[in-house]
């Protein structure tokens, strides 16, 4: 178990990078404490795995250190950084059964043969394979298989960390929420370092205490479920989590109003010395939507999805797509609809990133 | 659904039918006519029965043929086989040194078979090629593939392997080139020793195309004729005479063709039972598994 420390990271795929789009990942530092919960999220291409690659050793990073507790590991290879790794799709040794296949990683480390054998039994029941442990690795199903791959990631006790590059795909729904309440049950107990890629934001909300969101080789946002979901640091973070994403207005800004088409909006405080002829827009939430006859910016209903618990309103403003969230019973107008927003939960973006308010960090 | 069956659909099959039968049966019943024939001369054939099988099963001359076949064929296979492995294994996955190793290796399959054996033949020869020189008058050892048997042996080992061991490398290469790297990069994330990965990835990733490769080269070396027929002539004596040397000269140096015509039944119902075997040993492994 370790801290993980990236330090001034970047990696180019190419031999000599000229510009910012030769780069993979772009530069930026990023600490990952000892114990943490950690999904890494973000669509595909944007990074994710060159990422989970440099941390593991499996590709050396082109700029920048990577530290363990503090030592310098930048150079050395997977198997010297004690480190497990879970891929998107099975990995199995054909030729072993499935018992062999968990004590590969213990075997090849030396591990006594009781230790080995307790700790196979161990994660055989967690994964519910038991009484596959005889078979064959080859004849079995790809869930099966990727079972395997898993318990092959988590059988080693004393590992700094265990990465997973999206486990979950090629499994089904109902396994795939109970094997993930597995993991969580294990980072609880054992309180490895776990980071986990996954470009699903439930998967990512669901598992980890913290996330971190990468944008096209950058890494844009890292909190917890909760400040993604008030504060995105980025516009591409609020249209990323949350299903519908946040409604991005463009605006003119002027103290602690914005002015949105012809409309004043009230933000939850001042704003002096923007940045002269950036893009300013405003975020908020279909959550933080009110619909009423009365006062707001006038849109268009163009349809309402019942999904049970609310309704998801589709419209548009000005043009723009804009959704609503409204609680299952409360009134949508038949004409006239007029959206209000939660001041507190109207943030500022000044080319795309959040700007803080004035008295905010 | 009940389907409505059509027995004019047989008629499809006819060209193929045909085919075949112009290109394999007729012939191979030629020499089946043959086999249980013979004749006084003047175009006049009687029925001969099994005579002419019996007569070549019990025949010395076919049964040290036989041994040296297999004994030539175990050599070759249990030389090439791993060889080619190893030199695939050695190959530089990316790179621009790919296509150079990728040509050169596929160099020797391109060379006529006649031509391989002349160069083998001047080659090893001890007054004027460069190997035999070498080895009589610099290493000081009297090699004489002419005189010696085992010489004999030795040169068309080499000379085989030389020429077929690519075979194997350009199978088993393309057999490593598409296990993915997910492969490579657990092993390594597992801590898998080169030979680890060796024993259980590529050996496991490498069962079909080494089936293939056991298939081809015995068959290929089981039937070989003209690389050491233009070396040594089967010789020293009958020491490098394979079947199929002895068969051309049953067939075409003593114009003995109702005997030849049961060598050949017979020679071909061997290569097909070991292939037969070969494979069924093969693959009868991974079905256990599955």
């Amino acid at each position: 178990m370790a801290r993980i420390e990236l330090s001034r990271l970047a990696h180019s795929y190419r031999p000599n990078p000229s510009g910012p789009a030769d780069y993979a990942l772009k530069e930026f530092d990023l600490t990952w404490d000892d114990g943490g919960a950690y999904a890494l999220l973000g669509p595909s291409g944007c990074g994710k795995t060159t990422l989970l690659n440099i941390i593991s050793g499996l590709l050396a990073a082109s700029h920048g250190r990577v530290l363990f507790d503090g030592e310098d590991v930048t150079r050395l290879p997977p198997e010297a950084r004690n480190i497990a790794q879970v891929f998107q799709f099975p990995v199995v040794y054909d030729s072993m059964t499935v018992r062999d296949n968990l004590a590969f990683p213990l075997k090849n480390r030396g591990v006594p043969a009781d230790e080995i054998d307790r700790r196979v039994k161990e994660m055989a029941e967690m994964l519910e394979m038991t009484a596959d442990l005889h078979k064959k690795a080859q004849g079995l199903t790809a869930d099966a298989k990727q079972k395997i791959s898993l318990g092959r990631g988590l059988v080693r006790a004393d590992v700094n960390a265990i990465l997973f590059d999206e486990p979950l795909t090629v499994i089904d729904p109902h396994l795939k929420w109970l094997l993930r309440s597995q993991l969580k049950h294990l980072h609880r107990r054992f309180a490895h370092t776990m980071i986990y890629v996954t470009h699903d934001q439930t998967e990512a909300l669901t598992f980890a205490d913290k996330v971190v969101v990468m944008y096209e080789g950058e890494v844009v946002q890292v909190g917890t479920p909760e400040e993604l979901f008030q504060r995105p640091a980025h516009t591409f973070v609020g249209y990323f989590i949350g299903s519908p994403g946040m409604n991005v207005l463009p605006c003119r800004v002027d103290g602690a109003q914005a002015t949105v088409g012809e409309h004043v909006v009230r933000l939850r405080g001042g704003y002096r010395a923007l940045p002269q002829g950036a893009k300013t827009e405003i975020g908020v939430r279909p959550e933080f939507v009110t619909l009423s006859r009365g006062e707001g910016l006038p849109i268009q209903v163009e349809r309402v999805d019942d999904t049970g618990r609310f309704r998801v309103v589709k419209a548009r403003l000005d043009g723009l797509a804009f959704n609503a969230l409204i609680p299952e019973g409360a009134e949508i107008p038949a004409d006239g609809v007029r959206a209000s927003f939660d001041p507190q939960a109207t943030n500022l973006y000044v080319d795309d990133h959040l700007w803080p308010a004035e008295g905010e960090a | 659904m009940d389907k409505k069956y059509d027995n004019r659909a047989w008629f499809m099959v006819l060209p193929v039918v045909l085919l075949v039968a112009f290109s394999a049966l007729v012939p191979l019943m030629t020499v089946v006519n043959y086999s249980v024939q013979d004749t006084f001369g003047n175009n006049v054939f009687f029925w001969a029965g099994t005579d002419w099988f019996e007569d070549v099963l019990l025949s010395d001359r076919f049964h040290d043929a036989l041994w040296r076949q297999f004994l030539f064929s175990g050599i070759i296979l249990a030389i090439e086989v791993p060889l080619g492995i190893a030199v695939a294994l050695a190959m530089p996955r990316k790179g621009w040194l790919v296509p150079v190793c990728l040509v050169t290796m596929a160099l020797p399959l391109l060379i006529p078979w006649n031509v391989v054996g002349t160069i083998w033949q001047v080659f090893a020869r001890p007054d004027i090629g460069l190997l035999g020189y070498f080895l009589n008058n610099v290493l000081g050892m009297s090699f004489n593939y002419t005189l010696n048997p085992l010489h004999a042996w030795i040169t068309v080992i080499v000379m085989d392997v030389w020429h077929w061991t690519s075979l194997v490398v350009l199978l088993c290469y393309a057999g490593l080139q598409s296990i993915p790297d997910a492969y490579y990069q657990a092993a390594r994330i597992d801590g898998a020793s080169k030979w680890a990965i060796f024993r259980h990835i590529q050996l496991p990733k490498l069962h079909r195309v080494l089936l293939i490769a056991v298939l081809l080269r015995f068959m290929d070396s089981f039937m070989i004729y003209t690389e050491p027929f233009v070396v040594t002539g089967g010789g020293p004596g009958s020491a490098t005479t394979f079947l199929s040397i002895d068969l051309v000269k049953m067939a075409i140096g003593q114009f003995d063709l109702g005997r030849a015509a049961a060598f050949s039944i017979v020679y071909f119902l061997i290569i097909l039972l070991v292939s037969w075997a070969f494979y069924t040993v093969m693959t009868g492994k991974t079905k256990d598994s599955q």
